[in-house]
């Protein structure tokens, strides 16, 4: 959780303390809006939602320096681990949970995103893409575990425990009545909208998300079905 | 070598408030008592509490600090009239929460006016068990009304007004304080800008409960407790001694405990005298705990003090039982601290807190920090709790919706 931070470190470059997700993310939150932001880090993100769009902001982390951090910043965190659930938020209390290259770092990745659609009436996610084709490169053809600019680490020193490609993403969507509302790529600092071929050129990945109506039931009841029809 | 002067700010260090005096204030009078939550009321009330630093023009830079179970009003400094009033302890070393207070220190004098006064009820200058009762003449032991956290909260904004002071920059606590500055913040929503609660949770925990009441007996069982009437006479120290020795290992861990005494003998290197003296290290320990308390503190403030800790539920007092409903009511910003390995006010049920302000729609901080002193971390950890006091009293405050 504490991979946001750590890449600021390590990522090539200079160190920026906006990353290409955060302009997406102020212009998607209208003013007023309630925001949770899981592992949010040193909380310069809620920081700015909540001085440039009135946002009401609270942050999860797991790291306890960056917990101070945020304090630091007025930044209101829960120090927990998003692995043991969002439990204390009722349904629909948040307009927005954010899940900022957080996802891939997560032991139970698809029970927090269950709850981000839960507690959230959107969901924005972002996430480095293992379909990219310099991952694919660095794997086929080096026979390596790649190491890219969104994925700076080595094998044996990254956090991201649970790598997925865009298109893996979308099938869960899928399968779990989740809509997307918008997306973006980013690749070579390039920074689009979700388009066809993604899976190959998208570096990361930024998407709106949300449970999508069904008749009579909810997405966890879709879940439920679907575990039991199997 | 560690001295004195290296543990402690001495009083001319810059970075100590000094020599202190504390003050005592009338808050109610015999004409005009105070209405207890136990139903009855009482008066006179006087208050003894310090303050170190100056109030700002804007009076808006007051930190009220609330003291845990055997705490008093002396929180920083070297006591001037620690002879005089016969606290010779205070002589040796400074207050309670030195490290925390001072010029420079996270709770900066040279920014915030911090007041810290005793509770109703105990033995350092504010009216309690051993103070005249108007009635007889004679103290009051156990007809002292039974008190509350709510009832010294209540007397505490009386001071608070005194001083002329609206809204608090922030009230602070640990143990039984941070649940006084939880209170606080339910009971004067528009008071309280900051609130900071310390290893403490909403209630004390059955366990807890079970702890105070097995004090309290060895405290009313003590042949000379006399029903609460041995002022003048020689008071119930065993009881008290055993009741502090026990509520001592609910204050430190296993863990704690192990790596500071371990299975030391005393007499490290000789055989075991196969007795029944302090053998071990940790029993001289609390052998010295008890004895330095029964020194210093008050049997019946001690019986009164622990039944307000038991009876404190913030969610029956606040929500009908639902904590977040009475979270609604808050409109300070909240920092809540959990220490991992105490296990009287557990991480999980300070956390409790923490999430009945997010159900209750309400922003918060909670932190869990890493710790091996069980309870006592909210005073040993000067690093960590410092660095959070610094941190959340000097950052802008959060945004809380109406």
């Amino acid at each position: 959780m504490n991979a946001r931070r750590a890449r600021r470190r390590t990522a090539a470059g200079p160190a920026v303390g906006r990353r290409w997700q955060d302009e997406l993310i102020e212009r998607e939150i209208p003013p007023g809006a309630s925001v949770l932001d899981l592992g949010c880090g040193d909380g310069q993100l809620l920081e700015r939602l909540a001085a440039g769009r009135k946002a009401r902001g609270q942050g999860v982390e797991f790291d306890t320096d960056a917990v101070v951090r945020c304090m630091a910043r007025g930044v209101p965190v829960l120090h927990a681990d998003l692995d043991q659930g969002l439990q204390g938020f009722p349904d629909g209390s948040f307009d927005y949970v954010i899940l900022e290259e957080t996802l891939q770092t997560l032991h139970r990745p698809m029970a927090v995103l269950r709850e981000m659609l839960r507690v959230g009436r959107r969901g924005i996610v972002s996430f480095p893409n293992f379909g990219h084709r310099r991952v694919r490169t660095d794997l086929v053809e080096r026979g390596r575990m790649p190491v890219t600019g969104a994925l700076p680490y080595r094998w044996h020193d990254t956090p991201n425990i649970h790598l997925f490609t865009l298109d893996d993403f979308l099938d869960w969507t899928r399968d779990h009545g989740v809509g997307i509302v918008r997306g973006y790529t980013q690749s070579e600092g390039a920074v689009r909208d979700l388009a066809e071929g993604d899976n190959l050129l998208a570096e990361e990945v930024l998407l709106v998300t949300e449970a999508l109506p069904e008749e009579g039931k909810s997405p966890a009841d879709a879940d439920v079905a679907d575990r039991e029809g199997r | 070598m560690t001295t004195v002067a290296d543990r402690y700010a001495p009083p001319d260090s810059p970075a100590s408030v000094g020599w202190t005096e504390a003050r005592t204030v009338r808050l109610a009078s015999a004409e005009s008592p105070l209405r207890l939550e136990s139903g009855g009321s009482i008066g006179p009330v006087d208050v003894e509490y310090e303050t170190y630093g100056e109030l700002s023009a804007r009076r808006d830079n007051a930190v009220l600090v609330a003291h845990a179970l055997s705490g008093d009003a002396h929180a920083a400094g070297w006591d001037r009239n620690a002879d005089a009033t016969g606290r010779l302890w205070r002589a040796r070393r400074p207050g309670w929460w030195d490290e925390m207070i001072g010029p420079g220190k996270p709770i900066d004098t040279r920014r915030f006016f911090v007041v810290c006064a005793n509770v109703l009820g105990s033995c350092y200058g504010t009216t309690g068990p051993a103070s005249l009762d108007p009635a007889s003449g004679r103290p009051y032991g156990l007809r002292f009304p039974m008190i509350t956290v709510g009832d010294w909260v209540q007397l505490q904004a009386r001071l608070v007004d005194r001083l002329g002071i609206g809204r608090l920059h922030a009230v602070v606590g640990g143990s039984l304080g941070g649940q006084q500055a939880l209170e606080w913040a339910l009971a004067f929503p528009e008071r309280v800008a900051r609130c900071v609660v310390l290893a403490a949770a909403p209630r004390l925990s059955s366990q807890g409960v079970a702890f105070n009441a097995v004090g309290r007996y060895a405290i009313m069982n003590d042949p000379h407790f006399a029903g609460g009437d041995y002022y003048g006479a020689a008071p119930p120290r065993t009881g008290l001694a055993a009741a502090r020795m026990l509520a001592h290992i609910t204050y430190l861990s296993e863990e704690g405990m192990s790596s500071k005494f371990g299975r030391r003998l005393r007499k490290e290197g000789s055989a075991p005298d196969f007795g029944f003296g302090a053998e071990f290290e940790v029993e001289s320990y609390l052998n010295h705990q008890g004895r330095g308390f029964v020194e210093r503190f008050d049997a019946n403030s001690y019986l009164y003090i622990t039944r307000a800790m038991d009876y404190y539920d913030a969610a029956v007092r606040w929500g009908d039982g639902d904590l977040s409903r009475g979270c609604a009511r808050i409109r300070s910003s909240v920092l809540v601290a959990s220490f991992s390995s105490d296990w009287l006010y557990t991480p999980g049920h300070c956390k409790d807190f923490a999430l009945a302000m997010c159900r209750a729609g309400r922003t918060v901080t909670y932190v869990e920090a890493p710790s091996r002193y069980g309870h006592d971390a909210f005073l040993v950890e000067k690093d960590r709790v410092g660095d959070l006091l610094r941190h959340f009293l000097a950052g802008p405050l959060g945004e809380v919706r109406p």
